[in-house]
């Protein structure tokens, strides 16, 4: 097998639910050593994905492959298992030691005593637990019982490691801390692994591709940029966090770039349109920058459009700017910034963005 | 009056310190008889009760319905049950066990299994379901599951079993019935205890009475250390 070939892959996934299909993936694809992201709403299906991955739930219809060969017979979905390791939202430990948790998935495979202990201090160390090695399992805290949980993982040293939510039902220092040393370990053993998540910075974070799930189907893979900064639409775009999602008609075309009209107003953007065509636009609210009367006005952002503060919503270290430009647009402007312009809300002002900075999206797409 | 119970109290005791030999062979006989039929009753009903948990079948609801009611089967109807089917012209009179023991044991495990079937199929179905999901992605075999998630649950399955136990070793109706509370023979704490109170031999009885009381609280003191535990996250 060579190194970029598909450690895991799936074709024409269906799982049905009470005869409803609450899974269809006709095609995903893991490379070695790759760390996909599946982020979604809940209910999209990322668990079900996991699941069947995993083989834990019985698709209805589909194949998987893993290392190229098929999973399926009896004997096999064991031994395939084996390669896995799953990591749920609720750490699920046994009423045992933190030692005995974590070297459960060792005995299971009937792994010699000496190599056990061996393998468990060790990650008990790499996570930071070693000192509650002898405590029983329902007297930890909610992060030290993750921890514990992710140890029991990590120490079938997997091919695959799934992780189904894992830190949704942490507190934000926890679930920080425990990013932090999962990433650390990711790296070092240069696992393969599958990360679903509805919180989209954590899977920037831990991820070089995403996966963005709504209904049971994956509308799109991709970098992190590709995801971010190209949405393959509307429900991507507005999940993965842009803001202005604007519809209009295409009226003027020049080379690459062409203008569209959005309720009146013109809007440039670089792309190949068809003149009279239906398209959506969006502008992340990073790229959308506010100039006040006073301020210069020599800037190569093609798109300056005049209007009217409406809400600022403060968001910690920036705060979230919401404009009537004619159109409906969302600024995201630096609290420094917004007191050296003095904004306020309806306060008049300009909104500028490149045209560069402009998604385009066929409408319906 | 006063006199009587008084005497009766003071005899107890002399019977209990110095282990009279009836005293004794009463209740190891007891304990014996109720041992075997708690043990039987643990091994059909841990297995039936794990495996109803875990399966889905179609008439599952009826068969919990059932072992449910079982719980609370009123023993002398036990008693009347096994009295017919030991009966000598009856469906198992050839085994001719009526009057013995071997009766006692059959009509306790009766009353037994159903109520550590019942226990055990709460316990099981009360682990988190998401659990099985995980002991399977560790890479367990189903068999291996299933003795994971007897082990989780095994401080209600402990439960089970005293529940079951405690709930043999006071029993009287069925076992006067089947047993025929012969002396030295199929003679129980319980069956003894009503006899020799309605003779008016209160010492025997009440020593018999301290002895059942003290099993009573051994049992109680397991369930409740049980009960107090916290459960695992």
């Amino acid at each position: 097998m060579t190194e970029t070939a598909a450690i895991l892959e799936a074709k024409n996934l269906e799982v049905k639910r009470g005869g409803t299909l609450v899974l269809d993936v006709p095609s995903v694809s893991l490379r070695k050593g790759e760390i996909l992201s599946l982020i979604g709403p809940n209910g999209a299906g990322k668990t079900t994905l996991l699941q069947t991955l995993s083989y834990l739930l019985k698709p209805f219809q589909g194949e998987i492959f893993f290392r190229e060969k098929k999973v399926g017979m009896n004997h096999s979905v064991l031994e395939y298992r084996r390669k896995l390791a799953m990591v749920f939202q609720e750490p699920l430990l046994f009423d045992t030691t933190v030692f005995n948790n974590v070297a459960s998935g060792l005995r299971i495979r009937g792994m010699e005593k000496d190599e056990i202990h061996t393998r468990v201090t060790e990650q008990l160390e790499q996570f930071g637990i070693k000192h509650l090695k002898q405590r029983s399992a329902r007297t930890l805290s909610g992060g030290e019982a993750q921890r514990t949980s992710l140890a029991r993982a990590f120490a079938l040293q997997p091919e695959i490691l799934l992780l189904d939510e894992p830190f949704a039902s942490l507190d934000p220092p926890t679930r920080d801390s425990l990013i932090e040393d999962l990433e650390q370990n990711l790296q070092q053993t240069r696992t393969t692994a599958i990360f679903a998540t509805h919180d989209r910075l954590e899977a920037l974070r831990l991820s070089k591709r995403i996966a963005v799930m709504n209904g049971g189907a994956i509308l799109q893979i991709g970098s992190p940029e590709e995801v971010m900064n190209h949405p393959a639409n509307e429900f991507v775009a507005s999940f993965v966090g842009i803001e202005t999602i604007l519809s209009g008609t295409v009226t003027k075309k020049d080379g690459g770039t062409f203008v569209a009209s959005v309720s009146g107003q013109e809007i440039e953007a670089v792309g190949d349109a068809r003149l009279g065509e239906a398209v959506v636009l969006c502008v992340r609210p990073e790229n959308v920058t506010l100039l006040t009367h006073f301020s210069q006005e020599g800037t190569s952002a093609r798109n300056i459009l005049p209007g009217k503060i409406v809400k600022i919503i403060p968001l910690g270290p920036y705060q979230k700017v919401h404009l009537d430009c004619g159109v409906p647009l969302v600024a995201y402007v630096t609290n420094h910034s917004l007191e050296e312009l003095s904004l306020t809300e309806g306060k008049e002002v300009k909104a500028s963005f490149k045209a560069t900075a402009v998604t385009v999206m066929r409408k319906g797409e | 009056m006063m006199d009587l119970i008084l005497e009766g109290i003071k005899k107890a005791f002399w019977l209990l310190i110095t282990f009279d030999p009836e005293v004794m062979g009463i209740t190891l006989l007891s304990l014996e008889v109720s041992g075997i039929a708690t043990l039987i009753s643990l091994i059909i009903g841990i297995s039936v009760g794990v495996t109803v948990a875990l399966s889905r079948f179609f008439g599952k609801r009826i068969v919990v319905s059932l072992i449910n009611t079982g719980m609370g089967l009123p023993p002398v109807v036990v008693g009347l049950f096994v009295t017919i089917f030991l009966w000598r012209n009856g469906p198992l009179g050839f085994l001719g066990v009526l009057y013995t023991p071997a009766a006692m044991i059959i009509a306790q495990t009766v009353i037994a299994t159903p109520i550590v079937m019942g226990i055990t199929l709460a316990a099981i179905q009360q682990l988190p379901q998401k659990l099985r999901l995980q002991i399977l992605a560790l890479g367990a075999t189903r068999l291996q599951m299933v003795w994971i998630l007897i082990k989780e649950a095994r401080l209600p399955l402990l439960a089970a079993v005293m529940a079951g136990f405690g709930g043999v070793i006071s029993e009287v109706g069925a076992s006067i019935m089947v047993g025929g509370n012969i002396k030295g023979y199929s003679r129980v704490l319980t069956t003894a205890t009503v006899m020799e109170t309605s003779r008016g031999n209160f010492d025997i009885a009440i020593a018999l009475g301290i002895i059942l009381l003290l099993l009573a609280y051994f049992i109680n003191l397991i369930l409740t250390h049980i009960q107090q535990r916290e459960r695992p996250r």
